[in-house]
């Protein structure tokens, strides 16, 4: 599968330490191209963890990770993005009083080279870019069903838009990588469907790989190829859905508890 | 779109200028009689003041960090320009060009300032900019009392008296436009999303303290072209003139006219530096007066009297055509 050519991700020994808690603990992942990985684990397993790590805000106290062979550790957060890892937050983080669209254009920075000058002197070459990621913006938006909703305020979308429109932001820097941190939380089924959907055509359309945090069991074994478990910060099922499924160790640690989350409500 | 953009440039342009027009007109006229030069004074000061206030709100508003220290990239301005000015006179330069040349020259020093105050002081979040411009502008106060070439404490005096109404005037809607086109280019765009959520706007690929820092260098570029024109217009200033109440008059102006509208900011400072002239005899009142109309604006409109809201030909010309279209369609 992913062995023969270089991994987009690769994580090795992967671990972070606060204070005397280790949060994450020798972790190792592999993501091969356009493939789509699922990460779950009961609360506070260490899943969200892992994506701070991987895209700079915490900085590893063990391991290393790599993008596409490259070593990443210690990059600043905007370094691992222009490399291409783009990710979505639990907690929905948009940038709330400004527009739809500039939400997504905030994320196109790079495609924009025109300089103080040209922005004040109004340029043909300012215009030229502006009118460029407008465009490629609506385009975006439409793919995650967001058209004709640009010029509304983000805070005033509904939930499951919202988190829609994070994913629109995260594609917009145009990254080979995709960490999507529990985007179906608080979503009704038919809002899920539609987002397993846009995430099935995003994976199609712009050949990236997908590594995704849920914590809905059944929704992971739908859609991913391979997943990993983590409890207490350690890995402790890899494989296919089946095998992660029929794992004793996940269906203690994970299902257990679930279980009884379930019965406590 | 872009012809209708190209209309409000224009009549932006015609605005402007038929309002000089007419200033200049009244002055002229003597339709102030004897106060004439008085009220030209308080035109004057309320084009550096507008500057000012609207500089801040890069910071203040659209950055959403604090500065306690804007008189501090004020003055280093007024000095650095007053210093150049002194220097260059007589050296064959036109009033205009010595004019020029001392208000760029305070400008760019205020703004070095700003990329040597903001790199620390931007790179940690929270408050630490309130803070660290606040011990600034201190610092540089104690500075320019104790440096011979500022006056050493005393009155820096025999400035040349350059700046004129019609300079402060253009020089004023020279910075204003361009602050207005910075705010809305990338550089406003990113720069909000950092004041939105800066974890957000790191994973969307911004380098946060560059733009935290860039943004605040300009913003004390024009603080600083701000303090050029106060000096040549004072002709004598002191330290203390640039002390903790200045700057913090600065930032009432600023939430009260709306943070993050450049707007408010124009319509606050000009209201602001004619109101305490209009009541000379209340002088002593004035910073209670800032207190109680500050006090009012927070309880009754948290985000200013204008709040974001900024005037916009082009969205009025594009309201109008839209109507009359929708017009068109019914008919
Ligand atoms: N910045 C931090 N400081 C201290 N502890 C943290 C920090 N971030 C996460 N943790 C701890 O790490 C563990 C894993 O958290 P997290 O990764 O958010 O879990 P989840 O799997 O639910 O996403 C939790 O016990 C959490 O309290
Ligand atoms: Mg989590």
């Amino acid at each position: 599968m992913a062995a023969t050519k270089t991994p987009v991700l690769r994580c090795q020994h992967l671990g972070i330490q606060f204070g005397g808690l280790k949060a994450v603990d020798d972790f190792n992942l592999e993501i091969g191209e356009s493939e789509l990985v699922g990460l779950i684990g009961p609360n506070g397993a260490g899943k969200t963890t892992v994506f701070n790590l991987i895209t700079g805000v915490y900085k590893p106290t063990e391991g290393s990770f790599y993008l596409n062979g490259v070593q990443m550790n210690g990059k600043k957060t905007h370094k691992i993005v222009h490399a291409g890892i783009a990710r979505t937050f639990q907690n929905i983080r948009l940038f709330k009083k400004m527009t739809v669209i500039d939400n997504v254009k905030a994320a196109m920075l790079r495609e924009l080279h025109y300089g103080m000058p040209q922005a004040i002197l109004r340029t043909p070459k300012f215009w030229r870019e502006e009118q460029a990621i407008t465009e490629r913006a609506k385009q975006l938006l439409a793919v995650v069903h967001l058209q004709g909703k640009e010029n509304l305020e983000a805070d005033n979308l509904p939930y499951g838009e919202q988190r829609r429109l994070e994913i629109a932001r995260a594609l917009a820097t145009d990254m080979k990588l995709l960490l999507l941190d529990e985007p179906a939380a608080g979503m009704n089924p038919t809002e899920t469907e539609e987002l397993l959907e846009i995430i099935d055509y995003i994976r199609d359309e712009f050949k990236i790989s997908v590594l995704l945090i849920e914590h809905d069991m059944s929704l992971v074994m739908k859609i991913c190829e391979r997943i990993q478990v983590l409890d207490f910060g350690t890995t402790i099922a890899a494989g296919t859905p089946e095998e992660v499924a029929n794992s004793p160790k996940v269906i203690e640690a994970y299902l257990g508890k679930d279980n009884e989350v379930v019965e406590g409500i | 779109m872009t012809k209708q953009r190209k209309i409000a440039y224009l009549l932006n342009a015609v605005g402007v200028v038929v309002i000089f027009a007419l200033l200049m007109a009244l002055f002229a006229a003597g339709v102030f009689g004897t106060s004439t030069t008085y009220i030209q004074g308080i035109c004057t000061t309320a084009c550096y003041t507008v500057i000012m206030v609207a500089s801040l709100n890069l910071v203040v508003g659209f950055m959403g960090e604090f500065s306690l220290g804007h008189a501090g990239f004020v003055s280093v301005g007024a000095y650095v320009s007053a210093i150049v000015s002194g220097a260059l006179a007589g050296k064959g330069l036109s009033d205009l060009g010595l004019f020029l040349v001392a208000i760029l020259a305070g400008g760019l020093a205020a703004g070095i300032m700003g990329v040597l105050v903001g790199i620390p002081a931007l790179r940690l979040r929270g408050d630490y900019l309130a803070i660290v411009t606040m011990a600034f502008a201190e610092i540089i106060r104690v500075c320019f009392c104790n440096f011979s070439i500022t006056g050493g404490g005393k009155t820096l005096s025999g400035i040349l008296k350059l700046s004129t109404f019609p300079r402060a005037f253009w020089v004023m809607v020279v910075c204003v436009t361009f602050m207005y086109m910075f705010v809305r280019s990338k550089f406003g765009r990113t720069v909000q999303a950092i004041r939105e959520d800066y974890i957000a706007a790191s994973a969307a690929g911004i380098n946060v303290t560059f733009y935290k820092v860039l943004t605040f260098a300009v913003s004390s570029f024009f603080a600083g072209i701000g303090g050029a024109i106060y000096a040549h217009y004072m002709t004598a200033m002191i330290p203390t003139n640039f002390n903790f109440n200045y700057s913090a008059e600065l930032l009432s102006e600023v939430i009260i006219g709306g943070t993050g509208s450049l707007t408010g900011s124009i319509i606050g400072a000009v209201f602001l530096s004619a109101l305490p002239e209009a009541m000379r005899q209340f002088a002593t009142y004035r910073m209670l007066c800032y207190s109680v109309v500050l006090v009012l604006v927070m309880l009754f409109r948290p985000g200013g009297i204008f709040g974001r809201w900024e005037f916009s030909l082009t969205r009025v010309l594009g309201r109008l055509t839209h109507r009359r279209e929708t017009a068109k369609k019914g008919a």
